[in-house]
Parts: structure tokens; C-alpha cells; sequence
């Protein structure tokens, strides 16, 4: 399908072939949606709504619940107020959840809604009811990308919601980042293993991840409580993993309740998630448990064991900022080359990281923020790698290219592993691992001539 | 806790009451209207209808002006399959920043389209507008006319703002965009036998399967709009003699046009499940009133039905009695599945629809039986209840809904963009009877809580949690 794609790599001013990103909302309804009994709202046109909920059920093959303040031209001319006012009321008469987080699109944003006189003013009008919270970001589709929409959302439940009350207490916070439910509950019992007790926001695990028990739930178990949010304004530190998704929400809590932050990469890979647990043992001034040990001594004894497949392997990999540092991290730590990192969030500071990161197999590296797949595909027909890394999107990619492939990042819309699985920790690395051989050899197993196929590998 | 394991625990919203509607209960039922603000609407909006139409034209460039959302949440999600160009596939977007949304965003528009039409030289190509472009006022027509001029390639704008409504609206941009192509091209060689196949977007490659039935019986398909769709065909669909409308929710307006300005016919017609194929084959032949033509239809379906009705018996012993549940995007569609699942002696007990108009829901009502009820813009709290106040066994819906019915224990059929098989046709409808027969009698339901109870004839799991709708009438 990619035929058109040519070596030739021409200069485009103003163009974006095959996106390695996409708008803001969809991050912030996923954040909210790791709140316990929330409503995501999207305050726009009704196909923003339905497009972010049937992209996060394709990626989660679960159900996703969000309303939407369903503009029309009218509202589009006169402004949103009427239509948020009605949505909230029927929101809490028909839904009744605990809480609904408001996040704008590109529509309201250019038309200027005032979303916080708008919460004020239906607090007035009584239609938020006793012990009800509205909160709400701005999320302008035009800026940034979905993990900017994550970030601000996460920052609006700590402006909106945490509290201090003078009293600080043995908690410690963790803002996750955008990672899967998997990886949030894989973070959880790390920190339990640890003996930290902590609260983590979101936690998506149990809401996007949830059993199948032959009911529908409108808000499944898990989640944040907002009883929750508002406590960690005591807590004594927080975490926050995944500097672009996290930072804006410890910053905020810092300025805020005055809880003093750490800005960790997220935990993939042994060095990553060494830095998380031994802030999980410094918080709680414990001792790292043997369990945990052997784990970490089990993900190096992997590597090892694969060295000879890894060494010098080139890879081609795409994906969201935070995602990337600590995979291409991982990845330069089990001897491969990452030969092209592109992102489509845009951002300098980031293309600087990288390359000092890849510089320890690959000084040569080509890092860009603010691009898309088409520029990558067209780089690798220039430069041969051995395998490709990204999500669902990728795919075409690596089947023109005849390449193995290796899915990880959002959204992943065409295989089921990334639900159940964490990639994050030590297990979480041993599975990243798992894949990258398993494609390797796969394409070993069923292309090489048969006098080249090895029993053994 | 809003969990729904009792039907009564759930109200429909206030404003929508008047949106459900039970066969003979006698109230009045509403449809054609906006969502209310706050529902959990499984609704899209006009750009959305705008895309979803056009999408299957595979040597067309497709460039969604906007912000990159809207270019990436329908990006190849439609199992719309192109017997040869693939240039669709591709999401090509103008990835607004704020500096257009600020100064206009025209210029980057010329310049995406010039570097476009330089690189892939496509047959033609559909602009699509989005809110923010209806908002900042870019006057996308001016910017198509004048890259036509410069590149002689046809660039055609599509008016899809998402706020102007519902997909419905953005079908009609859809229709006038396509238009603007026909007319275009020579009609030379084709035959006074002849049709177009409108609203048949080759999911599957269906398309194809229907193609062979009239090329079989000496009929010529001049085009499919859009499935397997090219500029070319559309050019020229003007010199067919007559228009078969299959999905009449999109391509209602389409056929309009076209009976106005060329004086084609339409009929419209179905090609799912035995009855309606053959309707369908029969009421091409008909028309020309070519008893040859007629001939080899009543062959063809007497073949055709002689080879799967026996395969379509063994999964009507395993099906009988079921009950199933239906939520599709439009009316047409809906009741044609009726008809299938009943030919499957599966009763359904509740219909619904996105964007069914009074007119669709009118003849809903006739074709269902007594006690079903039909929803207009359903959200999953209300399809949950009705689900399991029927004690349905099969749900036919979207990607929104699958998951749904899968929690509640029961089977699901995807008869939407994202279905893998064909299920169109005298072949279709067997794949459809063993999809449905695979998911109803698959082996996990008998874990689903819901069956192990009747199983083991135990009471029904009681509500874990304290219901927060009840009390509310339901």
C-alpha cells in the first residue's frame, strides 16, 4: 500500500504524510478515564467524542464511556455555554458520576469558551449537585499532540482538586504517565513490593482493563477516587514518570500544596526502572526485597543470554516522547543501534536527549521531533535497518520493507498482548525482549533458505 | 454505581423518551434529532460522514484540512478494499498549528496540495473541511480552483465541517463533492444494460461478488460509488441506465442528482441475505425488460440458492430461537437484517439505528415483530439495558458496541466498517449465518455469569453494588 513511497526524500513545508501523533483530547479523555466514577466530556462537535471513544475501545477492546456538548452551527457562532450547561445537568441527572472533567477541542478553544466561568456558573444555577466536581483543561487539538492533552489533564485534577492540610503525610505520589493499564498495575506492585504506600493518578487499571463479569459497568471499580486527588496535597514527595506527561502535574502540586517533586523517565528497561524502584526505596526508606532482586537479575540474565542477536542491531523506531527516550534507552543498553528515533510531538529539548542517549551505539543517530511516518520509511530506504518499532500505524512500513516489527506505544489496534502485559519494569522488559527475538527469529525461521535454517538460535 | 445487571435499574434520559419506542405500545416515536448535549451519543459528526463516503475512491487523494486528529482517527480504518491503487490508505493532512488558526490557513493548503499532486499524481482530489476550518473561514473552494488550474488535476473541496450535524449532513457534502466529477468522462461503450451500484463500498470485497451477479446475467456495472471506487468510473457513471442505491442513507442525494440531471432511475435495494439479493438481481432485469435478462437472473438465482440453502439450514437448526439485538448505523440496513436473522429463525427484539429518518423508522416498525423495541441515537446505558431485559443471545453493531456485548455475555456480529468478511450475497449470507452461529454458540458463554446461573439454575446474580438509578422509572 505504500508504493508511492519513494527513497527520494523531498523537502515538504506544510504537509503531514502518516502522523506519528495525533490531537490533544484523546489524551485527556484517557487520563480521565483513570478516575474513579468520572465522566470525560468533550466540550465540541459530537464526532471528536466518537472518534476518541471508538480509537481507545480499538486500542483497550473495551467499553469507553465520554459525553460530548454535541455542537451545532449555532453553538458554533454563539458559543458553547448553553450547550455545556445542558450537558452537565443531564451528565448528573442520567449518568451520576462523582466527577466530570471537561476538556475543550479545537472548536470551543477558536470560538473562546470560558470553561471555568461557564463550571461557575452552573454551580450557581445549581446544576452541579451537592459533592459533584467539575473540573476542566484546555486541550487545543492544534498544539502539541495527545500526550499534551494527557499532561494538562493530569495537571487539572491537582489545580482543580489536591488539597493541603497542613499535615503531611507517609504518602507517596505517583503520576504514572500515559502507559498502559498494564504497566500502571505492573507500577503498583512494585511499589507494594517495596512497601511504599502511595496514590497513583490516573490509574487506568480495572477501568480500561476490566474482568469480564457479565455486566456493564458505566464506571468500573478502579480508578482515582477524587477523595484521592485531593489528598495528595499531604503527601511528602511525589513521582512524576514520563517527564512530558507528568512534569505540568507535579510542577502544579508543588506550586500548589508545596509537595516536593522527582521527575523520573518512565521504567522500561533495566536502568530506567532501577532509578524507579530506588525511588520507591528511598520514599519509604526500605530495603529493595530479594523478590525483586532476582527479578531484575532474571531481565539481565535474558539479555545476556540474546547478546549475540542484539549486538549492533539496527533499529528504526517512532512513537510518543516519553515512550521513546526509555525504550531507545533500553535498547541502546542491550547493544543495539537505534538508527532513526522520529516522533510527531514536537520538540527540541527532547531531539537532544536522544541523541546524547543513542550516542553510546550510534553517535550518528537521526532524531526528529515534529515528524511523521512517511519521512521515516522513506529515511530507512536509505539506510537499512534490521527491525522496526511503533504502533499499529507502523505496520505497512515494515511489510513493503519486508522487516520484522515490533509493536509498542499507542494506539495499538491490531494485536491484544499490550492489555494483559506491562512493558514497564524488569518483567516488563523481559517481554519487550521477548518480542524483538520472537520477530527476529520468526523472520529467520520462515524466510531463510532452508540450509541457513537453525534448529537452534 | 452505575452497573447494569438488572434492566430496571436504568432510566432512559428525559429528553430521549420519546426515542424508544416498543412495537405496540402505541405512543409516538421520534427520531431526526440532535443529540442532547451530555448524552453518551454513539453519533459522529459530518465530517466523519464526509470521510467515511469518499474514503473507498482509491486513486483519488484524500487531505483532510484540519488538525491532525481528524486525519488520524479515520485513517484506514475501513475494510473498503481497492483492487489497485492503495493511494486511500494513506493519511495525508495539512496539520494545523495555531499560527493558522490565527492568520489562515490557506497558503499551507495551496502548498500541501501543489507537493501532493507533485509526488503521487493522483486521479483527483477531495479536500475535506473541518470545524476549525469552517471557523477560521478559509475559503478552501478558491484554494481547490486555483491548484486545478495550475496542476490541471481536479481538486474538489468537501464541505464537512463537523458541526454542521450528524454524519447524515456530511453524507450530502459527500454526494454534491462526488458530483462535481460526474459528467465529466466519455460514455462511449456502455451497454443500454447497464448500472451503477451506489452505497456499496466493498467492504470485504462485496463488492466484487455483487459485480459478478450482473455481469453474469449480461448486465454492465459501470461503477461502484465508492466501493473499489475510481475517479474514472465516476466521471462517466452519468451513461449507466440505471442506478442501484444499496446503503440510501449516503447516496440518497447522490441518486437524486442524478435522476434530475440524466434522468436515471433508482431503485434501491439490498444485497443482504437470500431474499433481498434476489429482489435486487430481479429488479435490474426487470427494468430492462429484456425476458433474456430475466432468464438468466431466475438461473442464477435458482443456482445460487440451490448451492448455499442447504450450508444456511445446518446453522438455522443450531440458531433457532435466539434472539438478537441490532444497533447499525442506518435504516436500510437494519431492515434487512431482520429478514436475515429471521430467514435464520432468529427473532430480534431490538432495532436501532444512528441516523434512521421517520420515513426508515416507519417501515422498521412494519417489518419487526410485536414487543420490539426500536431505539434512535442509543447511548451503551440504554442498549445494555435492552440487551438484558430481552435476554438477547446476539448483538449486530459497531466498534463501539462490541465491546459491550462481549461483557455482558453475549455474542456480537460486527456488520459495520470493521466486519473481515463478506457478508453480502447468496455466499455472504453463509458467512454471515456461520459468523453468528460461531459467536452465539461459542464455547466461552458458558463461563459468561449469566449462563452459568441458568445452567446451574441458580437465581441471578444479585446488584453487588447499591444502583444509583433506581427509583427512576424505567
Amino acid at each position: 500500500m505504500l508504493e508511492g513511497t519513494t527513497a527520494e526524500i523531498r523537502e515538504r513545508k506544510a504537509l503531514r504524510i502518516n502522523p506519528a501523533k495525533t490531537c490533544q483530547p484523546i489524551g485527556a479523555m484517557y487520563a480521565a478515564l483513570g478516575i474513579n466514577k468520572c465522566m470525560p466530556h468533550s466540550h465540541g462537535s459530537q464526532g471528536c467524542c466518537a472518534y476518541h471513544r471508538s480509537q481507545l475501545t480499538r486500542h483497550h477492546k473495551d467499553p469507553v464511556v465520554a459525553t460530548t456538548s454535541s455542537f451545532t452551527e449555532g453553538a458554533s457562532v454563539f458559543g458553547g455555554m448553553a450547550n455545556l450547561k445542558t450537558a452537565l445537568s443531564n451528565i448528573f441527572n442520567i449518568y451520576e458520576p462523582d466527577i466530570v472533567a471537561v476538556h475543550t477541542t479545537c472548536l470551543s478553544e477558536v470560538i473562546g469558551d470560558d470553561i471555568p466561568m461557564i463550571i461557575k456558573k452552573s454551580a450557581e444555577d445549581g446544576i452541579i449537585p451537592e459533592g459533584k466536581v467539575v473540573i476542566h483543561t484546555n486541550t487545543p487539538s492544534f498544539a502539541g499532540s495527545h500526550v499534551t492533552g494527557f499532561s494538562n489533564q493530569c495537571a487539572a485534577f491537582v489545580k482543580y482538586l489536591a488539597e493541603s492540610s497542613g499535615e503531611t503525610k507517609n504518602v507517596l505520589n505517583i503520576f504514572p504517565g500515559w502507559v498502559e493499564p498494564a504497566d500502571m498495575r505492573e507500577m503498583k506492585r512494585l511499589a507494594e513490593m517495596v512497601g511504599v504506600e502511595y496514590i497513583m493518578a490516573p490509574d487506568t487499571s480495572d477501568v480500561l482493563d476490566s474482568p469480564h463479569d457479565g455486566k456493564y459497568h458505566m464506571y468500573p471499580d478502579g480508578g482515582t477516587t477524587v477523595a484521592q486527588l485531593k489528598a495528595m496535597g499531604d503527601s511528602f514527595l511525589t513521582l512524576a514518570l514520563g517527564p512530558l506527561a507528568s512534569t505540568a502535574a507535579a510542577t502544579e502540586l508543588e506550586k500548589k500544596c508545596k509537595v516536593p517533586n522527582k521527575v523520573l523517565e518512565l521504567p522500561i528497561g533495566v536502568k530506567a526502572t532501577d532509578e524507579f524502584v530506588n525511588a520507591l526505596r528511598l520514599a519509604g526508606d526500605t530495603a529493595v526485597p530479594a523478590d525483586l532482586e532476582k527479578e531484575r537479575g532474571r531481565l539481565v540474565d535474558m539479555i545476556s543470554d540474546m547478546s549475540q542477536y542484539l549486538h549492533n542491531l539496527k533499529i528504526a523506531i517512532f512513537g510518543d516522547p516519553d515512550h521513546l527516550t526509555s525504550m531507545v534507552s533500553f535498547l541502546v543498553e542491550m547493544g543495539a543501534k537505534p538508527m532513526i528515533v522520529i516522533t510527531g510531538t514536537p520538540g527540541k529539548k527532547w531531539e537532544a536527549k536522544m541523541k546524547e542517549i543513542c550516542s553510546e551505539t550510534n553517535p550518528e543517530a537521526e532524531i526528529l521531533a515534529f515528524s511523521d511516518i512517511h519521512y521515516m520509511h522513506q529515511w530507512i530506504k536509505n539506510n537499512p535497518v534490521d527491525l522496526i518499532m511503533g504502533n499499529t500505524y507502523g505496520k505497512y512500513v515494515a511489510r513493503t520493507e519486508k522487516l520484522p516489527y515490533v509493536r509498542f506505544g499507542f494506539p495499538i489496534l491490531d494485536r491484544v498482548g499490550h492489555r494483559a502485559f506491562p512493558s514497564v519494569g524488569y518483567t516488563g522488559g523481559m517481554r519487550i525482549l521477548e518480542k524483538i527475538t520472537d520477530a527476529l527469529f520468526d523472520q529467520r525461521d520462515r524466510e531463510d533458505p532452508d540450509h541457513e535454517v537453525e534448529l537452534v538460535l | 454505581m452505575n452497573s447494569v445487571n438488572t434492566p430496571s435499574s436504568i432510566r432512559v434520559l428525559d429528553e430521549r423518551s420519546d426515542q424508544v419506542w416498543t412495537k405496540g405500545s402505541g405512543k409516538e416515536f421520534v427520531c431526526d434529532k440532535k443529540s442532547a448535549a451530555g448524552s453518551v451519543t454513539q453519533r459522529a459528526c459530518a465530517f466523519c460522514g464526509s470521510r467515511v463516503v469518499l474514503y473507498p475512491i482509491a486513486d483519488a487523494l484524500h487531505i483532510v484540512h484540519g488538525p491532525i486528529g481528524c486525519a488520524v482517527y479515520n485513517w484506514d480504518i475501513r475494510g473498503s478494499l481497492s483492487s489497485g491503487s492503495q493511494l486511500n490508505r494513506n493519511s495525508f493532512s495539512t496539520d494545523l498549528a495555531e499560527k493558522e488558526v490565527i492568520f489562515g490557513g490557506e497558503k499551507k493548503l495551496k502548498a500541501s496540495l501543489l507537493e501532493l499532486i507533485n509526488f503521487y499524481q493522483p486521479k483527483a482530489a477531495f479536500v475535506y473541511s473541518t470545524c476549525i476550518v469552517g471557523l477560521i473561514g478559509d475559503d478552501v473552494g478558491a484554494v481547490c480552483k486555483q491548484v486545478t488550474k495550475e496542476t490541471g488535476i481536479d481538486c474538489i473541496p468537501v464541505d464537512s465541517p463537523g458541526f454542521k450535524g450528524t454524519k447524515k449532513s456530511g453524507y450530502q457534502a459527500a454526494c454534491e463533492a462526488a458530483y462535481k466529477l460526474v459528467g465529466t468522462g466519455d460514455t462511449n461503450g456502455i451497454s443500454k444494460y447497464s448500472i451503477n451500484l451506489l452505497g456499496e463500498f466493498n467492504i470485504a470485497g462485496e463488492a466484487w461478488m455483487i459485480r459478478k451477479y450482473y455481469e453474469k446475467i449480461g448486465i454492465q456495472v459501470v461503477s461502484t460509488i465508492t466501493g473499489d471506487g475510481r475517479v474514472d468510473d465516476l466521471r462517466r457513471c452519468h451513461g449507466a441506465k440505471l442506478n442501484l442505491v444499496q446503503c440510501s442513507g449516503s447516496m440518497t442525494h447522490l441518486s437524486k442528482l442524478l435522476k434530475d440531471d440524466y434522468g436515471i432511475p433508482m431503485e434501491r435495494v439490498s444485497f443482504f441475505g437470500f431474499e433481498d439479493t434476489a429482489r435486487a438481481i430481479y429488479a435490474a432485469a426487470e427494468h430492462f425488460g429484456d425476458p433474456e435478462l430475466m432468464r438468466r437472473a431466475e438461473e442464477l438465482v435458482r443456482d445460487e440458492i440451490s448451492k448455499y440453502a442447504p450450508k444456511l439450514k445446518e446453522y438455522k437448526k443450531r440458531l433457532k430461537g435466539k434472539k438478537a439485538a441490532l444497533y447499525v448505523g442506518g435504516a436500510f440496513k437494519a431492515f434487512s437484517l431482520v429478514l436475515a436473522l429471521r430467514s435464520l429463525g432468529m427473532q430480534t427484539v431490538l432495532a436501532g439505528t444512528q441516523t434512521g429518518s421517520a420515513e426508515d423508522y416507519e417501515q422498521l416498525k412494519e417489518i419487526c415483530d410485536p414487543g420490539t423495541v426500536i431505539v434512535d441515537d442509543s447511548n451503551p446505558l440504554e442498549l445494555a439495558k435492552f440487551v438484558l431485559e430481552k435476554d438477547v443471545d446476539l448483538f449486530i453493531g459497531g466498534v463501539k458496541e462490541r465491546p459491550i456485548a462481549f461483557k455482558l455475555g453475549v455474542a456480537f456480529c460486527d456488520h459495520n466498517h470493521e466486519r473481515k468478511i463478506p457478508l453480502a450475497g447468496f455466499e455472504g449470507m453463509v458467512h454471515f449465518a456461520e459468523e453468528v452461529a460461531n459467536s452465539a454458540c461459542s464455547p466461552i458463554w458458558k463461563y459468561a455469569p449469566r449462563r452459568q446461573a441458568k445452567a446451574l439454575r441458580l437465581p441471578e446474580p444479585e446488584p453487588t453494588a447499591p444502583l444509583a438509578c433506581e427509583g427512576g422509572a424505567a
